[in-house]
């Protein structure tokens, strides 16, 4: 097998506190490989984000790195400070964040920031940094790049405001793209027109895609492999098709039971009962298992098994397909 | 953008009228200037005509009215102690005050916004609390308090600099500055430190607090994802957003440096036009008061305009409904 693009191993990030140390991400183990999409879900709160700004190393302190390894590109980057760290960025690791309407800056104009940006990374002149900017809005799907890369942020909409932050972050063309929930702030009508944009761009690159998001939607149309998370821990990897349609952790099969789809008509919209546990009070044993319907005695006591090998359930009892099924 | 600055120069001239209208009416409750001006020995026929040639006895709104009358073609009467046109004796006066009052807010905004980055940046290092501490005191001593603990250490101990005056001037056209003469330079020193220290304590604070607001934002986040140098996102990104509150407070500021003067003048015996007023308000000289008013609150009234004028150069938001417009 090749190297991975990103491998996490055993990655655990502690925050802290006066009353205890919290574990936002809990011994967690994926890789995303060249030009594959990692879907990572799960609730609020649940690690995800959290993992992703471990991996581009802007934990906002106190939270830190405590145990585990991050590799890019085969180059260990978990340790990294300063100046090394900022070339990686951009550079190696671009990152998509939330909301387009506050993640550009006001004041400058969007090719300022593109430039400013291929000019921090990349051996060009100036000249050729705007060649590189408007070719970059060009490939993001916005009309008259060059006359708009003159124009303010506030000049665009939602929609054509998050394209212009995928620009910023392909521009420099990182081999690994976080893209930290993309279209949770759009519309509906543009969520879908800016997926389609981010697997395609990073499809003909050849760019892994961290794709950080709640929306099962999402995942379905974009991601190669699913990660799911729950209060910290990496529960269920897998191939897309097999998470969705045959999920083997409890957590994971009422997430898929609780996602709304045209075809179940008007019944109930099923509910996982109770809420994620805070992470300063989590449960004994498997921290899913208050809240399991196929919960044992082992599952009380003994903390789930830890998922290691890239594919299968963190679960005592994973659930038998054929047993689903029906 | 010509229609806006003629609707704010329309509202100024409002103001204007407004307050020598308050200023005005004010003047007859400080007392009566025909005491002054006759000595111990006068008739009730001196008084009398004294009174009609100065026009003190027609009805205030018609005095106001002539003195309006006058003050649109520059004449601001004759000054009831000097017996000279008032417009000369502020022409004489002015430069003391406005060269004291131009080194005291560059040295209140240069060094007020570089401490308070300073303090931003490094907000939990020592020398940031340090100074932030410190800066308590210049916020809360009285103006007069400093100047005199200024002279008392540099003029009376240590002997360094002079205690009171302008030093040597030179004459250049109408202005007299004190730039240009060893003497002169020295004596600006204590004043201009007088009279700035609280506005540039006051900037400080203000530049600090804005600075960590936007340090929160998303774009500050993103611009580091990008892997833009720390230099770039502080001072690029974050300065450039804390400005535009920033310019709103220091612009009113810079008016006070002018009008509060007056203090600073009176400890160190500058020979400005807040001298003026005081000695103008000890001896009832009401042209010279109401043409000071009216100096101060043109100075102010123009201050505005020009804060204003300036948002539309830093934010390219405000300049979004003119663009729309054509």
């Amino acid at each position: 097998m090749t190297t991975p693009i990103l491998s996490i191993r055993n990655l655990t990030v502690e925050i802290p506190t006066r009353h205890g140390i919290l574990r936002p991400v809990d011994n967690v183990s994926y890789d995303i490989g060249k030009g594959e999409i990692l879907g990572v879900v799960g609730e609020s709160g649940a690690g995800k984000s959290m993992a992703g700004n471990a991996v581009i190393g802007l934990l906002s302190p106190p939270a830190h790195i405590a145990h585990g390894e991050i590799h890019v590109n085969g180059q260990r980057v978990d340790h990294l400070h300063g100046d090394p760290m900022r070339r990686l960025r951009g550079k190696e690791i671009g990152m998509v964040f939330q909301d387009p309407l506050t993640s550009l800056n006001p004041l400058l104009r969007i090719g300022d920031q593109l430039t400013e940006t291929i000019l921090a990374h990349l051996d060009v002149s100036r000249a050729q940094a705007e060649e590189r900017a408007i070719q970059a809005l060009d490939e993001v799907g916005i009309p008259g790049a060059r006359e708009r890369i003159n124009s303010y942020p506030h000049e665009f909409s939602g929609g054509m405001r998050q394209r212009v932050v995928i620009a910023l972050a392909l521009c420099a063309e990182p081999s690994l793209i976080i893209a930290d929930e993309p279209t949770t702030a759009l519309d509906v009508s543009v969520q879908a027109q800016i997926i389609a944009l981010l697997k395609d761009l990073c499809r003909e690159r050849g760019t892994a895609v961290m794709l950080i998001t709640h929306d099962m939607g999402v995942i379905a149309e974009a991601a190669d492999r699913v990660a799911v998370m729950y209060a910290g821990k990496l529960v269920e990897l897998g191939p897309v098709r097999d998470v969705l349609t045959t999920p083997r952790h409890p957590y994971t099969d009422g997430l898929m039971g609780s996602t709304p789809l045209a075809s179940r008509g008007k019944d109930r919209l099923h509910q996982i009962p109770g809420a994620m546990p805070r992470l300063d009070a989590l449960p004994t044993g498997c921290a899913f298992h208050p809240r399991c319907p196929f919960v044992q005695e082992k599952c009380r006591h003994d903390p789930a098994p830890v998922l290691t090998d890239g594919t299968g359930a963190a679960c005592w009892y994973p659930l038998d397909k054929k047993a689903e099924v029906a | 953008m010509l229609a806006y600055v003629i609707r704010r120069v329309a509202q100024s001239a409002l103001v204007l009228l407004i307050v020598g209208l308050v200023a005005f009416s004010m003047f007859r409750f400080v007392g009566d200037p025909i005491d002054n001006m006759l000595g111990q020995e006068r008739t009730q026929a001196d008084i009398e005509r004294l009174r009609t040639q100065l026009g003190l006895d027609q009805p205030f709104p018609v005095q106001y009215v002539k003195f309006l009358g006058g003050a649109i073609q520059g004449n601001f009467g004759v000054s009831y102690r000097q017996g000279r046109p008032v417009s000369d004796i502020l022409m004489e006066r002015a430069p003391a005050t406005l060269e004291l009052a131009a080194v005291s807010g560059f040295l209140a905004i240069s060094i007020g916004i570089a401490l308070g980055v300073f303090t931003a940046i490094r907000r939990n290092g020592f020398t940031a609390n340090a100074i932030m501490s410190l800066s308590l005191i210049g916020v809360s001593l009285p103006t007069f308090l400093i100047g005199i603990l200024l002279i008392y250490l540099f003029s009376v101990e240590l002997g360094w600099l002079p205690s009171f005056g302008r030093g040597d001037t030179v004459r250049i056209g109408g202005w007299t500055t004190g730039f240009l003469t060893e003497s002169g330079l020295k004596a600006l020193i204590l004043p201009s430190i007088t009279l700035g220290l609280y506005q540039m304590t006051l900037i400080m604070r203000l530049v600090r607090s804005e600075m960590l607001e936007v340090l929160r934002q998303d774009y500050i986040r993103f611009a580091r994802a990008r892997g833009l140098r720390e230099r770039a996102v502080n001072f690029r990104h974050a300065l450039k957003n804390t400005l535009v509150p920033v310019i709103t407070v220091t612009g009113l500021q810079l008016g006070s440096i002018i009008a509060f003067a007056i203090i600073t003048e009176t400890v160190f015996q500058w020979p400005g036009v807040g001298l003026l007023f005081i000695n103008a308000i000890q001896f009832v000289d009401i042209p010279v008061m109401a043409a000071y008013l009216m100096l101060i609150s043109v100075m102010f009234v123009g201050i505005n305009l020009i804060v204003d004028l300036l948002y539309f150069s830093i934010d390219p938001r405000l300049r979004a409904d003119r663009t729309a417009a054509h």
